[in-house]
């Protein structure tokens, strides 16, 4: 075997060798440039995890403390590298503890392929120990999926897994592998996947759409862009600035376009959405011509919809034609590739400042900076907030850290405040708002971009639902600066029970443990802030090492996140207080 | 926007889990399928769904979206009724008995075009086709004599306009 092994490094072109499906498996992530993944064995996955061990060399797996932990870190890495996260779990609950991952995924479109161990084909509708029908049960939250029952399938299978997760509109593909084709021999030869028959992963741009997009946007007195991640999934930033620098149009970004636009590039004007700048969200109502591209018009970025920017004509450029009229009719569906459409955009339009336009977007960023941001990030009241130790994490790692943000206050905080100069600098999870996301997808992120500095900023909350992580970061002494900060409740919940429930607390109050004990525990340096006048230092200190470090704030217990679109209200409607 | 009855066809490759697929689109908004066909199609290995719901074009036209953006399908249509030449079918077990005591049955046999398809010691059994409502008129004329079994299939469905299909196959080989 180990004569095998070597042949198969040595030779570039496909040949056969005799191999069971448990190395099959390992030779096909080899193929596909995987060289680690995280996952946590059990009964059904055993035989490629004896694989895995004669891999070690080229292949490292991660032992996550939780499957779910092994998700989202595959994400953290997927997120921050553009490459395939990869997950790997046993039959039964090892398989439904992915779905929150794969689900996540899912909606935030992420390129991760889960591996899953399943009982022996004769067992199969058996109710044998640890079988669940994870195809059945993973099939409403993957782009695609698939149970192999017959080693010979592995090769092109895991081949179409690793092409359908990554092309096109990318997502969460999960293949089950039941034990007997991990055991079984056959003759493996590995081709790449090139395409799908029933699968058009990336729609041709009309040209006519271009036309006509071009013709709107060249004629428009307002126009206002929104992008989303289609962006950084396209790898389109330098396509969207210079389209943006060339039409002088003000430019907005949803919580997961952050970061493809540096912050301080004077064209981009902030975050749209529920706790967006309050100069883009109002204006939306405004403009004459709203470009959206590679967004899809979640209700958190459009509030009502009988509201959302009803005087505009709307250009949507967007890869999946599912998206396009789904919640807000487009006057003109450019579809394709952001990358692609952008460069045949590009020379149609025409170049323009739109200055006064502009001011008004100053203008409204003056009030909010007066009424809310000055008092977030510049305090002068007593008790710490979340918004100044952003500012002085922008500070201490000079504005270009990887942010890993979990589910709550402190994401909304986070995704405000922290200063971005490079793309694919803002890991968090949008549309599930999966707490418990952070912590495993900063080791995730860290691991996908060890040049650069990653720090995850989590609640008290969330934090706790994946705390066991550490365990990893100690490990590995994988060196992520985490950040909790902690105001003792579920903030976002208790800020909506604050304003919409009369100040009912439910179940939001915390009574949290020692935070730093427990990252001691884990022999991970850990230190606690309560006053201001530590803050600077512990946060420069903390960005200054070069191992994992722990830090917990403890901010204002009652601090509410403003502006605010109340839920199901207008982008109009938004408040300052 | 009212709602109405469309047709969805779907093409696709024929992969065990692709219906549990489909299904799932509709139950995620809570749409009830109203009638469900799976058939091989025109074209060797392509399977082909027909799909009856009630509902506004908006949501037809969003589930059709997200029915096309599964890996395995390749292509869904939405049409109303007027656009496709459509049938069921149904069998009607019934007593042999009955047969030569109510000489009305025959009559019923022969006025709705249906046929019986077997006849035993017990009993016999008539096969129609046709329109949802001829089905239902000739249930309520059988009824009062007593049906002992009844089933009515799924609808099938062509549409009127051509269906590109094979092209279609071919420019997804043809892709890169």
């Amino acid at each position: 075997m180990e004569f095998l092994k070597k042949e198969t490094k040595d030779q570039k072109t496909p040949s056969t060798i005799r191999i069971t499906g448990a190395e099959a498996i390992i030779h096909c992530l080899l193929a596909e440039g995987v060289d680690l993944l995280y996952g946590y064995p059990g009964g059904a996955i055993m035989p490629v995890y004896d694989e895995l061990y004669k891999f070690q060399d080229r292949l490292t797996h991660v032992l996550t403390r939780h499957e779910q932990g092994a998700t989202h870190a595959a994400q953290g890495y997927a997120r921050v590298s553009g490459k395939v996260g990869v997950a790997m779990a046993t039959s039964g609950p090892g398989a439904t503890n992915l779905v929150t991952g794969l689900a996540d995924a899912q909606i935030d479109s992420t390129p991760m392929v889960c591996i899953t161990g399943q009982v022996s084909r004769h067992l199969l509708g058996s109710d044998a120990f640890q079988e669940t029908d994870i195809i059945g049960i993973s099939t409403p939250v993957t782009k695609w999926n698939h149970q192999i029952t017959k080693a010979s399938e592995i090769p092109e299978i895991m081949a179409r897994a690793f092409y359908i997760a990554k092309s096109g509109r990318p997502g969460p593909v999960l293949v089950d592998i039941t034990k007997n084709a991990q055991f079984e021999e056959f003759d493996f030869s590995y081709e790449p996947c090139k395409r799908v028959r029933s699968y058009k992963p990336t729609p041709t741009p009309d040209k006519q759409a271009i036309t006509d997009a071009a013709e709107l946007i060249n004629n428009a007195k307002k126009p206002f862009i929104v992008w989303g991640q289609g962006i950084i999934l396209g790898k389109a930033e330098e396509q969207l600035k210079s389209f943006v620098e060339k039409t002088g149009i003000p430019a907005a970004w949803t919580i997961l376009g952050a970061s493809a636009l540096a912050t301080d590039h004077p064209l981009n004007v902030g975050m749209v959405g529920m706790h967006g700048n309050y100069g883009p969200n109002l204006l939306t109502n405004e403009c004459d011509v709203l470009i959206a591209i590679g967004m899809r018009f979640d209700d958190r970025v459009t509030g009502s919809l009988d509201t959302y920017a009803k005087q505009a004509k709307v250009i949507h450029l967007e890869i999946d034609p599912a998206e396009v009229n789904k919640n807000v009719k487009a006057d003109v569906a450019v579809l394709g590739d952001a990358k692609e459409t952008l460069e045949l955009l590009l020379p149609l339009v025409a170049k323009n400042t739109h200055e006064a336009w502009h001011n008004v977007f100053k203008e409204k960023y003056e009030i909010e900076f007066k009424e809310v941001i000055k008092n977030d990030i510049e305090p002068v009241k007593e008790g710490l907030t979340m918004g100044e130790v952003i500012e002085e994490i922008n500070k201490a790692s000079k504005n270009n850290a990887v942010i890993v943000t979990d589910v709550g206050q402190h994401q909304m905080i986070a995704c405000r405040y922290a200063k971005f100069s490079e793309s694919k600098s803002n890991i968090t999870s949008g549309g599930l708002g999966t707490m418990g996301f952070a912590l495993p997808a900063a080791i995730g992120a860290k691991m996908g971009a060890m040049d650069r500095e990653v720090v995850a900023v989590i609640g008290d909350g969330g934090y706790q639902m994946t705390i066991q992580e550490l365990g990893v970061i100690f490990q590995h002494q994988v060196p992520v600066k985490i950040v909790v900060l902690n105001n003792d409740h579920l903030g976002m919940v208790r800020q909506w029970q604050e304003l919409f429930f009369e100040r009912r607390y439910a179940s939001t109050v915390m009574v949290n443990p020692d935070f730093v004990k427990i990252a001691e525990g884990y022999h991970i340096e850990a230190k606690r802030v309560s006053e201001r006048k530590d803050l600077k230092n512990a946060v420069a200190t903390m960005i200054a090492s070069d191992k994992p470090y722990f830090l917990e704030v403890k901010v204002e217990k009652e601090d509410n996140v403003f502006p605010m679109i109340p839920s199901g209200a207008s982008v109009s409607e938004i408040r300052l207080k | 926007m009212e709602k109405q009855w469309f047709t969805i066809s779907v093409y696709s490759e024929n992969n065990v889990g692709l219906l549990n697929r489909i299904s799932g689109i509709f139950l995620k908004r809570h749409i009830n399928i109203e009638s469900l066909n799976v058939s091989k199609s025109e074209i060797d290995g392509v399977s082909k769904f027909t799909i009856v719901v009630h509902t506004t074009e908006k949501w037809v036209h969003n589930i059709v979206g997200q029915i096309e953006k599964q890996i395995e399908v390749i292509k869904a249509f939405y049409h109303t009724d007027d656009e496709t030449i459509y049938q069921e079918s149904a069998l009607f077990k019934i007593e042999s008995a009955l047969l030569f005591d109510e000489r009305q049955i025959q009559n019923i046999i022969k006025e709705n075009n249906s046929q019986i398809v077997t006849v035993a010691r017990d009993f016999f059994v008539i096969a129609k086709s046709g329109r949802r409502n001829e089905i239902n008129e000739m249930y309520e004329a059988l009824k009062p004599f007593g049906i002992m079994q009844f089933v009515r299939s799924g609808r099938i469905s062509v549409t009127k306009d051509v269906m590109q299909i094979t092209a279609l196959l071919n420019e997804f080989t043809e892709q890169e």
